[in-house]
């Protein structure tokens, strides 16, 4: 039976064409379904990630030559990597595989006809709107935005930029960041189909339910420290500036007792879609489950306890200094278990190399280099060396964008059919693929270069030495720029012409494969028949 | 790895290369794996797959032997950093002060100088101060880096085993003149230093103003070549006509000592036009001798 056939069979529309209180855009910004609210994250959240990716772009241009390329004046250059960054992560990385992949499949992968509180869903979106809308009107108070996206105090206590008005933009993103925790952990308690047990769930949800804990745990502790910034900066109070009897030091514990934590908010999840990506294409099932799930809430309890490893050099007390470099160390253990069990997931597998798969393995590829390279940074001596140098931007794009975005990139090709029933074209896939993997490198792994050669980060200009490295940079910027344009093309164009895809073209097992594409409005059209175990390839081929 | 110009580096850079090449091992060999299985398991070589769920074993293995690994590298990273802390008691003392956006260095005979010049083969410990944000002490090539943290006081310190001139830079982004904080480390002979530092600088006159210039941050701000960097150049300065702001009323004014006079002690009085206002900190440590002397030094700069 086709898709358009179950449909009519059933007299269901797809969550596309139902008309629900709103036609058009309204029944789009006012839709409480997760799969519609899921499609506005994925539009909102790409927007701004081409906005983030701009700005970057500009940033490399600037570093062509020593004195600046583009800009005479230090300023526009700092306000370029303060917006990269507060959108980048704020705006993007953080709300993005949550917010879209998140609230489309999750309840769909457990049976579930929706999330536990739809409205307060919605509700999570619109202070995500309000969020980003607040950030980005700080550009137009003051001055230029010029704190870097970390806000270290004393600094952002005097400059003339708005800041009061961008970190009330974060507090308020928070907020819609703590709301979709509540929600997802709610959902994945309460609404499971009759007959999936916590541990049949995918891993997928699983990811997101361990990123939620962390969501809804470490959050809180930004929305404080945004607001002490606020009360600091309008009535001046003394809480981090040292000219008042603060501690400098004090900000830097609590901004990143929440962005370290945040850093495992962007890559969990990220992790759920590898593990979903991987037994579909090798058609077997994943290899340690258990062992998977348990480093997924082993990464979110471990990496709640190492937030001071970005301030070995702050005038931290050496003993402080030592507990938190070794568990930096302990915390890379359950990351190296994941990478050997997918690994271990081809074995005798019967693998296809469609292009979510090449995005899959990339990932393995590019998150090892920027997990390998966390260990460089955690060991205490070298940390010393390369901290506050592009070393650190290196490793953190490797993992959060070679990371993270790979993930999410290969998701989009993944689930594409599904959440809109067509298919986009291989090659093209390919090809953008291959330029994005290309460009990414020498993009980044230059950067490690000029971090062991001692170039340190936010400059708007550098000494001469630094040069063909920052050159050769540039230039892998512009191929991944062209990879990235390539592959978006792709998909956009594939949403509205794209071949009919069909409800399963991969032969996926979990319960998204078992619905048509696009999912109707009440996502099953009769309850879901729930497989003895998650990932049953055999149980499946053999019905 | 930078040259091993310190004592300090070499040991460093035994511990990056145990890391490195660990790392390299680990990545080399899942890559590897990796690709031989996507080539293997290929769905036109082996069309039916199997269903393996686990082995115990295995994940045992791939759970201790890396925990180990791990374990290993956090110690040698944590004895050699242990190294980095302990100051040697013969250790010169050098005052360190960072401010927004120039660094300058006090030694203990009292002597202040715009460049840190060292003795070879001395260690020296730099005590770290900030007058206003974070800066970052670092000088990439002997592996040195400490925040310079206002009420806090950090320390830094090396031994430095090569003759040569190396770079100082700001490693904390600190605002605007960040990337242009910069300041000259050059190590010396033992006589050669010691000649420097018993001369004495000049205690008046344009001379003293050109050393108060370096040491007190006019120079992160502002040029003597005629370039705009933060503040207006101070090239061919004395005597021009300069078109400012004062409470809100734009008129001319002749940059004479007066004027240079008001605009170091009250630098919010008259805004140059085309600068913006409350960027120059109040000057409270110049005394009136100082004030005049750094008159005396913008007059010679034609």
């Amino acid at each position: 039976m086709t898709t358009s056939e179950a449909l009519e069979h059933h007299g269901a529309l797809s969550y596309l064409e139902e008309r629900g209180r709103y036609g058009g855009i309204l029944g789009w910004i006012f839709s409480t379904d997760h799969k519609r609210i899921g499609i506005l994250y994925l539009v909102s959240t790409l927007f701004f990630f081409f906005v983030g990716m701009s700005l970057g772009f500009l940033m490399r241009l600037q570093m062509l030559s020593p004195h600046g390329e583009l800009f005479k004046n230090a300023d526009y250059y700092n306000a370029l990597f303060t917006l990269h960054g507060v959108v980048m992560v704020f705006l993007f990385i953080i709300p993005a595989i949550p917010g879209s992949l998140g609230n489309f499949f999750m309840p769909i992968m457990i049976g579930a006809k929706d999330v536990a509180f739809p409205r307060l869903n919605l509700l999570s979106w619109w202070l995500y709107v309000m969020g980003a809308v607040i950030a980005l009107a700080s550009l137009f108070g003051s001055g230029l935005p010029d704190t870097g996206w970390t806000f270290y105090a004393p600094y952002s206590l005097r400059t003339h930029a708005d800041v009061p008005m961008a970190v009330f933009g974060v507090f308020v993103l928070g907020f819609s960041s703590i709301l979709t925790g509540i929600n997802f952990i709610t959902t994945m308690h309460r609404m499971r189909a009759p007959g999936m047990g916590w541990f049949k769930m995918p891993l997928f949800p699983w990811a997101l339910y361990a990123t939620s804990w962390v969501q809804v745990l470490a959050t809180p502790v930004l929305g404080i420290t945004m607001l002490l910034i606020f009360v600091e900066r309008i009535f001046h109070v003394g809480i981090f500036n040292p000219a008042m009897g603060g501690d400098p030091l004090l900000y830097q514990h609590l901004f990143w007792m929440y962005s370290h934590p945040a850093v495992y908010i962007m890559i969990l999840p990220a992790m759920g879609l590898i593990s979903e990506m991987i037994p579909t294409f090798a058609h077997r099932t994943i290899f340690g489950y258990g062992a998977i799930v348990w480093s997924s809430m082993g990464i979110a309890l471990l990496g709640s306890l190492v937030w001071a490893h970005h301030m070995f050099t702050s005038g931290l007390s050496d003993a402080a200094a030592t507990v938190f470099s070794l568990l930096t160390f302990l915390v890379a253990v359950p990351s190296a278990i994941k990478v050997f069990n997918w690994t271990a997931t081809l074995y005798k597998g019967s693998i296809a190399l469609e292009p979510p798969m090449l995005y899959a393995l990339s990932f393995i590829f590019l998150f090892s280099v920027g997990g390998l390279t966390g260990l460089i940074l955690g060991a205490l001596a070298l940390n010393v060396m390369l901290h506050d140098t592009y070393f650190v931007v290196a490793h953190f794009h490797y993992v959060i964008f070679g990371g993270a975005a790979f993930a999410f990139f290969g998701a989009l090709h993944y689930w594409l059919p599904k959440m809109f029933g067509r298919m986009y074209n291989r090659s093209a896939a390919y090809i953008g693929w291959a330029l994005l993997f290309t460009g990414f490198n020498l993009l980044y792994f230059t950067m490690f270069v000029l971090g062991v050669m001692g170039m340190p980060r936010r400059y708007a200009f550098y000494l001469p030495r630094f040069q063909t490295s920052h050159v050769i940079a540039t230039v892998g910027s512009w191929i991944m720029i062209a990879g990235i344009l390539v592959v978006f093309t792709n998909l956009i164009v594939s949403v509205f012409k794209g071949e009919k895809a069909g409800e399963n073209p991969w032969g996926g097992v979990t319960l998204e494969w078992q619905i048509p594409s696009p999912p109707p409005t009440e996502n099953f059209l009769e309850p879901p028949t729930i497989p003895e175990k998650a990932y049953d390839f055999e149980g499946a081929f053999a019905s | 790895m930078n040259p091993a110009s310190t004592t300090l580096t070499e040991s460093v850079s035994h511990v990056f290369i145990y890391i490195v090449a660990l790392s390299a091992l680990f990545l080399v060999g899942i890559t590897a794996t990796m690709i031989y299985f996507v080539v293997r398991y290929s769905r036109s070589r082996n069309p039916r797959p199997k269903d393996i769920h686990g082995n115990v074993a295995l994940e045992a293995t791939w759970t201790i032997i890396p925990t180990l690994l791990f374990l290993s590298m956090f110690y040698f990273g944590w004895t050699r950093w242990e190294r980095m802390r302990e100051v040697p008691r013969d250790a010169m003392q050098v005052e360190v002060t960072g401010r927004q956006w120039s660094w300058s260095f006090k030694y203990p005979n009292g002597k202040v100088s715009s460049e840190l010049r060292l003795p070879i083969d001395t260690p020296v410990r730099c005590d770290l101060r900030s007058l206003d944000v974070i800066h970052g002490f670092f000088i990439p090539a002997f592996g040195v880096k400490e925040d310079v943290v206002p009420g806090k006081h950090n320390f830094a310190w090396f031994d430095p085993t090569e003759l040569g001139t190396y770079d100082l830079l700001c490693s904390s982004y600190c605002g605007q003149g960040h990337p242009l904080m910069m300041a000259r480390v050059v190590i010396m002979p033992g006589d050669k230093f010691k000649e420097w530092y018993s001369t004495r600088e000049a205690a008046s006159g344009p001379a003293h103003g050109e050393l108060l210039y370096k040491t007190k941050g006019c120079i992160g701000c502002h040029s003597i070549t005629g370039i705009r960097i933060v503040g207006p150049t101070w090239k061919g300065l004395y005597g021009s006509e300069v078109t400012v702001s004062t409470n809100g009323q734009t008129r001319t004014v002749k940059a004479d000592d007066d004027y240079l006079k008001r605009s170091i002690l009250d630098p919010n009085a008259d805004i140059v036009q085309g600068f913006p206002p409350s960027v120059m900190p109040v000057q409270k440590d110049l005394t009136a001798q100082d004030v005049s002397d750094v008159i005396a030094y913008i007059k010679t700069l034609k």
